[in-house]
């Protein structure tokens, strides 16, 4: 396969959106009604799909593997979601968005994305005060903002720590109101475990019903993927629990293109490990860095207790290292800088892995009842989790994984190089480069599904619309189920000895050590062979218990860690062959003196888009980058 | 730490179900509630038993899949906290805890402690949202909302809709989790065009349901992880009689 035509406008950047729109095909609302749209995950970017293309009268099916739609992952984001919209008369323009978010990527995002996406996001925040969505406000009822990090102006909407959440009702607000129409089936608890693919052409999806156990074919003129992100191969992470990547991977598998795999965002601020039988890092949103302070003693293993520790035997690293953002330098640099001093013999707690989040000089400057307001449900979280309080004593953070920038390769209709399959939101690579901004997560899950999926599907599928959906009885569909099937089988006729969650344990472990906040050609090549070994290892030994016709939550674990030991492979691979340094990428070889990330544009301002070979090793298809409305810079912060 | 577990076990929805007795040794009180079940799975899956199926997702207590019995209390000791923010510290070495799945007849059990509570997505679907086609929305600055409003409209938007306060209530009355929604979108000037409409839509399909009326125990309050006010379902009642009302006039 040759890389397909990313299909970006040609001509000047800034109207690239505005003029693509008006050209592009539509189909009047009664064909609508005769075409089928399946879309996989309900949360920003699917729930906000599945809404806004049944409005029009597509037939939605929409797929999640949770009880509800509303329990996807987008409801756990806390910090908030930008937006272009200068209300704070601070300087703020979609240029200036755009500009924040490609130089927070370090340069490794499509252009043209990332400009709609800045374009587009003063429609989100209108469109999600009409939902309801109740956003922090001004005592004279105008909506208020704060700044976050690796940025100078305050565009940041909120709703308390939990901004997330509200975003997500109101989609799933949207959602269900189509699910009353009769518009939008909603199938809650399927996983979907293959994509059909027949001829290059998306024609369904093989989903398991995991109450009974059933596998079901389901048909549709497209198929959009709107899965999140694959954070939890580290193990441990941020995300939920059931966040996978097995129908991004399947997807792959038949045919996708997947795009810069190794490109992880490491959150800075995440609760620090406790133990063994730790199941996941609760990340404390990076609003907190507002007003508090991060720092860690002067003098290496210092136990005492932080109370006791003068100021002057304090080093506030971000604020020495960075003046300029101090503690708001963006999420990579921080991460990596609490990494170092940590590595140096400066960290705090049992194992040296934490560092000191302080707040008493906000307290002092502001007043206590200010700084609840502000964070009041993050501290009584972090209260309820640790048992300490944040309101005299430090919070004890260290950064763990959080978001994917890689993920599917899509063009800038967001179609993958599968047609008719598209991918939105947090699984596809398109808007975040190497690193993503803080707060733009949520703006890219709704910019895609509410505002650019409903125009370009509708202009992709405008040729199709008479056709019937595919048969589900056809060779592809029982193809794909029996394999489907075959895996299944596989997993519960072994007789190791090992259960699943032991595997993904040692699977992250080995990730996060070598493909982690920091890389090593050498690291990265012992990690090629060891993820392999631990491939075969867990096909030979893994014991999966329960049944296939049955409620089994040790099978759905076996299967998407299956998947994960073959993408960890191709996040090495794709670390490897990225001889740079760039936003998150860190590789040790290609830093500056001072230590910070040091690209090589000559060699590797391009996407890096594997194509999965049967039987042989991926190839890397290289998709180059050119930037003509902002020179691409060094990324400082200082 | 060392726990008697006494967890409920059913195959399937028809299947009988029955409290089985396991001990578990090698607990760390930091680990969290869940964390525990999770040793307790690995350490059934290596005996080759099958593992205790519970619902849960996030675990940082906003997805609002969780939720279990412990002890005869939704979501465990301690108030404002859903039951993956129960940790291993809140019990006694040695002690016995009981662990149930929601008890209400609108919420059957699917699989030991699992259980189906679509029916609260099927109450939302009655008309739990604003009707607002993406695209159609003005300028969000154009309709003021007084951060009074709008403080009080997060309160009760905070529901996760885990239903604890169904599962509490001895009538397994929704009327929390309806109050909830209809006090946020009557409280935000945007939800006042459908205000009538829904608090009947919604009333009528938690009925339906199966879902008891409320006689005014407060339980579902003290058990709720949002701590969602009582004071929504006074305004649920506002709203409903007022919708009669005008629906009666009209």
């Amino acid at each position: 396969m040759s890389l397909p035509d990313p299909r970006v406008p040609e001509g000047p950047v800034r109207e690239a959106w505005s003029r693509h729109k008006s050209r592009i095909c539509l189909i009047n609302p009664a064909n609508k009604r005769g075409l089928e749209v399946l879309v996989v995950g309900s949360g920003l970017a699917g729930a906000g799909a599945a809404a806004s293309l049944a409005e029009q009268g597509y037939r939605v099916k929409c797929f999640c593997y949770q009880d509800s739609a509303r329990r996807a992952h987008s409801i756990a984001a806390q910090g908030g979601i930008n937006a272009a919209k200068n209300y704070q008369n601070d300087g703020d323009t979609v240029d200036r968005l755009f500009e924040d978010t490609l130089r927070g990527g370090d340069y490794r995002s499509r252009e043209a994305h990332v400009h709609r996406l800045a374009e587009l996001s003063a429609n989100v925040i209108d469109q999600c005060v009409a939902q309801g969505v109740p956003f922090a406000r001004e005592y004279g009822g105008t909506l208020a903002n704060r700044s976050f990090g690796g940025v100078q102006v305050q565009r940041t909407f909120y709703a308390r720590g939990q901004t997330g959440q509200q975003l997500l009702l109101g989609s799933y607000g949207a959602l269900s109101r189509q699910v009353r129409d009769g518009r939008v089936q909603m199938l809650a608890r399927r996983e979907v475990l293959d994509i059909v693919v027949k001829d290059g052409e998306a024609q369904g999806l093989i989903a398991r019903d995991l109450v009974t156990g059933a596998l079901e074919r389901h048909s549709g003129h497209a198929v959009v993927l709107a899965t999140g992100g694959y954070g939890t191969i580290y193990y441990l992470s941020t995300l939920a629990m059931g966040c996978n990547a097995t129908a991004a991977w399947r997807a792959h598998l038949r045919g996708a293109l997947f795009a810069n795999p190794s490109f992880v965002q490491i959150h800075p601020t995440c609760l620090m490990a406790h133990g063994d039988h730790q199941a996941k890092l609760t990340l404390m949103s990076e609003s907190l860095r507002n007003d508090g302070r991060i720092w860690v003693p002067s003098a290496r293993a210092d136990s005492r207790d932080p109370s006791a520790i003068p100021r002057a035997e304090r080093d506030y690293y971000l604020e020495r290292k960075y003046p300029a953002y101090g503690n708001l330098a963006p999420r990579d640099i921080a991460s990596r800088a609490a990494k170092e001093v940590c590595d140096a013999g400066y960290g705090i707690g049992p194992a040296g892995r934490g560092v000191y989040l302080g707040f008493e000089d906000a307290i002092a400057r502001e007043g206590l009842e200010v700084i609840r307001g502000r964070y009041g449900n993050l501290f009584q979280m972090y209260e309820t989790i640790t048992g300490d309080d944040p309101y005299t004593t430090p919070m004890r953070i260290y950064p763990a994984a959080h978001f994917t920038m890689g993920g599917l390769w899509v063009d800038y209709h967001l179609m993958t190089s599968i047609r008719g399959l598209y991918a939105v939101g947090e699984c596809n690579f398109a808007d975040h480069g190497a690193n993503r901004l803080g707060a733009n997560s949520l703006l890219q899950a709704c910019v895609d599904g509410n505002f650019i999926l409903p125009y370009t599907l509708g202009h992709d599928l405008s040729s199709s619309f008479g056709d019937a959906a595919p048969d589900t009885a056809g060779p592809a569909f029982a193809a794909a189920e029996q394999d489907v099937r075959g895996r299944i089988a596989a997993l519960l006729d072994n007789d190791g000895g090992t259960t699943p969650r032991t595997f993904h344990r040692r699977l992250g472990a080995l990730l996060w050590d070598r493909c982690g906040i920091s890389r090593t050609e050498d690291g990265l090549r012992t990690a090629l062979s060891d993820v392999r070994a631990l491939r075969e290892e867990f096909h030979r030994d893994v014991r999966v218990v329960g049944s296939a016709d049955a409620l089994n939550p040790e099978l759905e674990r076996a299967l998407r860690i299956s998947d994960y030991m073959e993408l960890a492979e191709l996040m090495v691979r794709d670390a490897l062959a990225r001889d740079e340094s760039c936003g998150a990428h860190f590789r040790q070889e290609h830093q500056t003196p001072d230590g910070e990330a040091l690209r090589n544009d000559a060699e590797f301002m391009h996407i890096s888009a594997w194509e999965h070979e049967h039987g042989g090793e991926p190839s890397l298809h290289r998709e180059a980058l050119s930037f003509t409305l902002a020179a691409p810079g060094a990324r400082s912060y200082k | 730490m060392r726990v008697r577990l006494k967890v409920w076990r059913q195959a399937s929805p028809t299947a009988p179900g029955a409290l089985e007795a396991y001990d578990l040794d090698g607990i760390d009180p930091q680990m969290s509630f869940l964390e525990m079940l999770d040793h307790l799975n690995e350490t059934l899956a290596m005996r080759g038993e099958a593992t205790v199926a519970f619902d849960h997702d996030c675990r940082e207590g906003i997805c609002g899949q969780c939720g279990v019995f412990i002890n005869g209390r939704p979501h465990g000791p301690g108030r404002g906290t859903a039951t993956c923010q129960v940790h291993m510290r809140s019990f006694a070495d040695g002690e016995t805890i009981v662990i149930e799945p929601w008890r209400a007849g609108p919420f059957p059990v699917l699989c030991d402690l699992v259980t189906d509570r679509s029916a609260l997505d099927r109450v939302i679907a009655s008309g739990g949202f604003i009707s607002v086609n993406t695209g159609s929305a003005p300028e969000a600055n154009t309709t003021p909302v007084s951060k009074r409003d709008a403080d009080e409209a997060f309160d009760a938007a905070a529901c996760i809709g885990c239903g604890a306060c169904v599962a509490v209530c001895k009538n397994a009355s929704a009327m929390l989790f309806v109050g909830a929604k209809i006090s946020h979108l009557a409280t935000m000037p945007q939800g006042r065009p459908e205000r009538t409409d829904r608090a009947l839509a919604m009333v009528e399909a938690m009925e339906a349901e199966g879902f008891g009326g409320c006689t005014q125990t407060g339980a579902c309050e003290a058990v709720c992880p949002k701590e969602i006010s009582v004071r929504t379902i006074a305004r649920l009642n506002y709203e409903y009689l007022r919708a009669r009302l005008m629906r009666a006039l009209r």
